[in-house]
């Protein structure tokens, strides 16, 4: 995009997807698999952020919680119940897992739209493993608790039996589609969002006194995306949950 | 896809930096770290703090509204004694209250008994004092009665005076 702007030599500067780059942190070098980058430092703020609110935020531990223990109790008591709801009290046995993909994704996506900042959660290579992991766990659960009766989910017994053959396939189809889903739809958003923001900024920069128009959209845009950011994050565990409770309770449909 | 990027003039990305598969392992590799020293941070400290606040909260709370009921069964016991004392109270104040009623019956009884007596003793005096006087003046009203037939007598027909015959007739007239 940004070699076609380029190519027509007008005026604007637009290079919105820079921002999702990798970078060393460290000199130019090759990008090794250990290499500090800036996924690195980003990842890093996330765990200190995470640690900031949930381990320093609840330490007075009091009855009448203080602000940012209510926050950690609020989202907390959220998740559990969202686990409960939808898991039932199996389901509960995971919760430590579901949390930590929740409020990884939940604060490293609200980290991700501090002006300048390099937002982990755009990328396919990580939303792909978390979503991998939970596809692979959630499987291994339902064979390991229901044996070979966890392919009751999809042959489905409320069907005319003439269709089930069809509908197991659609419902194997469908299963082994998750993960992509899964992922693809959390990086997607977080990318649209910030490539969506950082084209007005390039207006901005290019329009003068017409500018006014692009940085009202980027407010606009802003407060959409911070709404984005907490629902991708919410609609990531729900899945997950609901992922579960088709290997907890595969009969369930 | 890298190499077009180090050949671009200003250094811009082209194309997707999210499908480049060079910074794929770089990725997945803190990715991974970070999750297990969140996952660790979660479950050895956050999670089981926040339960324990949860849940002593839940008992904190338990604990109030048992105390609470508590408390209200005290009040409502006590609002029984004090109706109870209370009725006893009325109950006592009412039995002095008659008794107290029956001595005075019984004090103004003999009183009004003796006054009674006394009264009738008196009046029995006063009649026989009534009845005396009364015997006096009617003696006293006969002598007058037949001095003053007798005089009218004399003074009319002093022939007929016969002073017998006129106490009698008078003594006769007066009990007609």
């Amino acid at each position: 995009m940004s070699a076609e702007a380029e190519a027509a030599g007008s005026g604007f500067n637009i290079h919105p997807m820079d921002q999702f780059v990798v970078k060393p942190l460290f000199g130019h070098g090759d990008i090794l698999w250990y290499t500090p980058t800036n996924v690195t430092l980003w990842m890093g703020i996330t765990v200190l952020a995470i640690i900031a609110l949930l381990v320093l935020g609840t330490r007075g531990r009091a009855v009448v919680p203080s602000r940012s223990q209510s926050i950690a109790e609020s989202i907390y008591v959220f998740v559990h119940k969202m686990l409960e709801d939808i898991a039932g009290k199996e389901g509960l046995k995971y919760f430590p897992y579901i949390f930590t993909l929740f409020i990884f994704i939940l604060v490293a996506n609200i980290l991700g739209l501090i002006p300048g900042a390099f937002t982990t959660t755009s990328h396919i290579a990580v939303t792909a493993v978390m979503a991998m992991a939970v596809f692979t766990t959630v499987t291994l659960i339902g064979f390991y608790k229901n044996g070979i009766g966890f392919l009751g989910l999809f042959w489905i017994s409320s069907a005319p039996l003439v269709l089930r053959p069809i509908l197991a396939l659609i419902e194997i189809i469908s299963y082994f589609v998750r993960p992509v889903s899964h992922s693809i739809r959390l990086a997607g958003n977080m990318m649209a969002g910030h490539a969506v923001i950082k084209v007005f900024a390039g207006f901005a920069g290019a329009l003068g006194v017409f500018s006014v128009f692009p940085i009202v959209a980027i407010m606009a845009v802003y407060g959409l995306e911070m709404l984005v950011v907490c629902i991708q994050a919410y609609v990531f565990a729900i899945l997950t949950c609901v992922y579960l409770n088709d290997a907890l309770h595969p009969g369930g449909h | 896809m890298a190499s077009e990027t180090h050949g671009a003039a200003a250094e811009h990305y082209v194309g997707m930096p999210q499908l480049n598969f060079e910074w794929f392992p770089n990725q997945i590799f803190w990715l991974v770290i970070t999750l297990v020293v969140v996952f660790f941070i979660l479950n050895r400290i956050a999670i089981p703090r926040i339960a324990s606040v949860l849940a002593e909260r839940h008992d904190t709370i338990q604990r109030d509204l048992e105390k609470a009921e508590e408390l209200k069964q005290m009040a409502v016991e006590a609002e029984d004694a004090y109706n109870k004392a209370l009725a006893d109270a009325r109950v006592e104040a009412s039995n002095i209250v008659s008794a107290t009623k029956a001595d005075i019956q019984k004090d103004l009884d003999k009183a009004i008994a003796k006054a009674d007596a006394e009264i009738s003793a008196k009046a029995g005096e006063g009649e026989v004092k009534i009845k005396e006087i009364r015997d006096n003046a009617m003696k006293a009203v006969q002598v007058v009665a037949a001095d003053t037939a007798t005089a009218i007598v004399d003074a009319v027909m002093p022939a007929a005076n016969d002073a017998k015959a006129v106490k009698a007739a008078v003594t006769a007239r007066l009990k007609g």
